[in-house]
């Protein structure tokens, strides 16, 4: 009986640490992926796909890794400016134009951003707003 | 023995009420009716429901041909309100009747036919450049092209469908996303929210039932 306390007890304390241990970065990552899922839904998912698939050839998919990792710093001027230029993805071409959402503050496009950048296979890990707001200074 | 006889009956009761309760489904009609009086094959007199039906009309198609309604003679097909540089409900909209689309694509009784309010911007070859690049090819699924005031009464007289300008949305128009089922008397026999799944399921199911209504 004393065992099964202490055992009890030993495996308890071994839990708490690893759940405090997590740090702040994961705390926010799960965050940013949980609010950007929301705006992914309400935004974009009509023309990317509920699973990044695209729309034809009227949207392009979501689940290039190569073309996001590539496009790392311009992804947030794509999200709040919109694109019309050719782009390409999974080797095919896409012309068509997207939309620009001035509605998202700096914060709404990181979550997004971060949410289409760690679902649908792709998986670039967290990024800051504070990096987001800073690419977004530098749009062309 | 008499266990298992009674086994059995009870079990052929069980199974006879529920066959005899299964009903044929039938849609419903929509819009406006009146009662006429009508002669039957015999010569009879007796009284009928009339139901809305949609009028001749006559467009512009994506390949600029003209097109009439004499397109859906012996159909059953399914309408919609649409633009091509909408970019919030006509994705999801077409991305779901895409898949009704596949659903039914040998099927030649069945058709589809998409009309755009963008009177200004919508002419054929853009139509024809959007469809294909949804990925519909051929007849079956028609993108029509008519004047603005041809176009908007259709939708709202006769599909039942709000269209309008409005300089303060989005991409300057609004309209309702409804999927409209017409039969082949042309009279509405649903009408679906394009942009919930629910109802583009509930779709696919009456579709059958409604093509069934004429196998007799
Ligand atoms: C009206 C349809 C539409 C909506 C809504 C839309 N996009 Fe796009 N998106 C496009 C099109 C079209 C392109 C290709 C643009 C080009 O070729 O210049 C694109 C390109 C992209 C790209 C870069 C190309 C790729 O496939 O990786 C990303 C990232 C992206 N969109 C994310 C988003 C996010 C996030 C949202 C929601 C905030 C969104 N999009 C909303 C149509 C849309």
């Amino acid at each position: 009986m004393r065992n099964y306390i202490i055992n009890s007890i030993f495996f308890l304390s071994i839990i708490t640490i690893i759940v405090s241990c997590q740090n702040q970065e994961t705390i926010d990552l799960q965050n940013y992926m949980s609010n950007g899922k929301d705006i992914y839904k309400a935004k974009c998912q009509n023309c990317h796909g509920e699973n990044g698939e695209g729309l034809g050839q009227l949207a392009p998919p979501l689940t290039d890794s190569v073309f996001l990792k590539a496009n790392k710093t311009r992804l947030a001027c794509f999200i709040k400016n919109g694109a019309n230029e050719t782009l390409v993805i999974h080797g095919k071409e896409y012309k068509e134009k997207m939309p620009a959402f001035p509605e998202l503050a700096d914060i709404d496009v990181a979550q997004v951003m971060v949410f289409v950048t760690n679902s649908f296979g792709n998986k670039q890990g967290f990024v800051p707003y504070t990096k987001v707001s800073k690419d977004l200074q530098n749009c062309k | 023995m008499n266990k298992i006889t009674a086994y059995l009956a009870t079990s052929l009761l069980a199974i006879s009420i529920f066959t005899a309760c299964k009903q044929e489904r039938k849609l419903p009609f929509y819009g406006e009716r009146h009662a006429e009086t009508v002669k039957d094959a015999a010569g009879a007199e007796k009284i009928d429901t009339v139901y809305q039906t949609i009028p001749d009309w006559s467009f512009l198609n994506q390949d600029s041909v003209v097109t009439t309604n004499k397109a859906t003679d012996g159909k059953i097909y399914v309408a919609d309100f649409f633009f091509t540089s909408c970019t919030t409900i006509c994705p999801t909209m077409h991305r779901n009747l895409m898949t009704i689309y596949n659903d039914f694509k040998t099927n030649p009784d069945v058709m589809f036919v998409s009309h755009t309010i963008d009177f200004k911007y919508d002419k054929p070859h853009v139509l024809k450049k959007y469809a294909q690049k949804l990925g519909v090819d051929g007849p079956k699924w028609q993108f029509l092209y008519g004047t603005k005031d041809s176009v908007y009464t259709l939708a709202e007289k006769n599909y039942l469908v709000a269209v309008g300008e409005d300089s303060t949305a989005k991409d300057g128009y609004i309209h309702q996303g409804y999927l409209v089922l017409i039969d082949k008397d042309r009279r509405i026999r649903g009408a679906y929210d394009g942009t919930k799944e629910d109802q583009v399921e509930q779709l696919k199911k009456d579709i059958p039932v409604l093509l069934a209504e004429y196998k007799k």
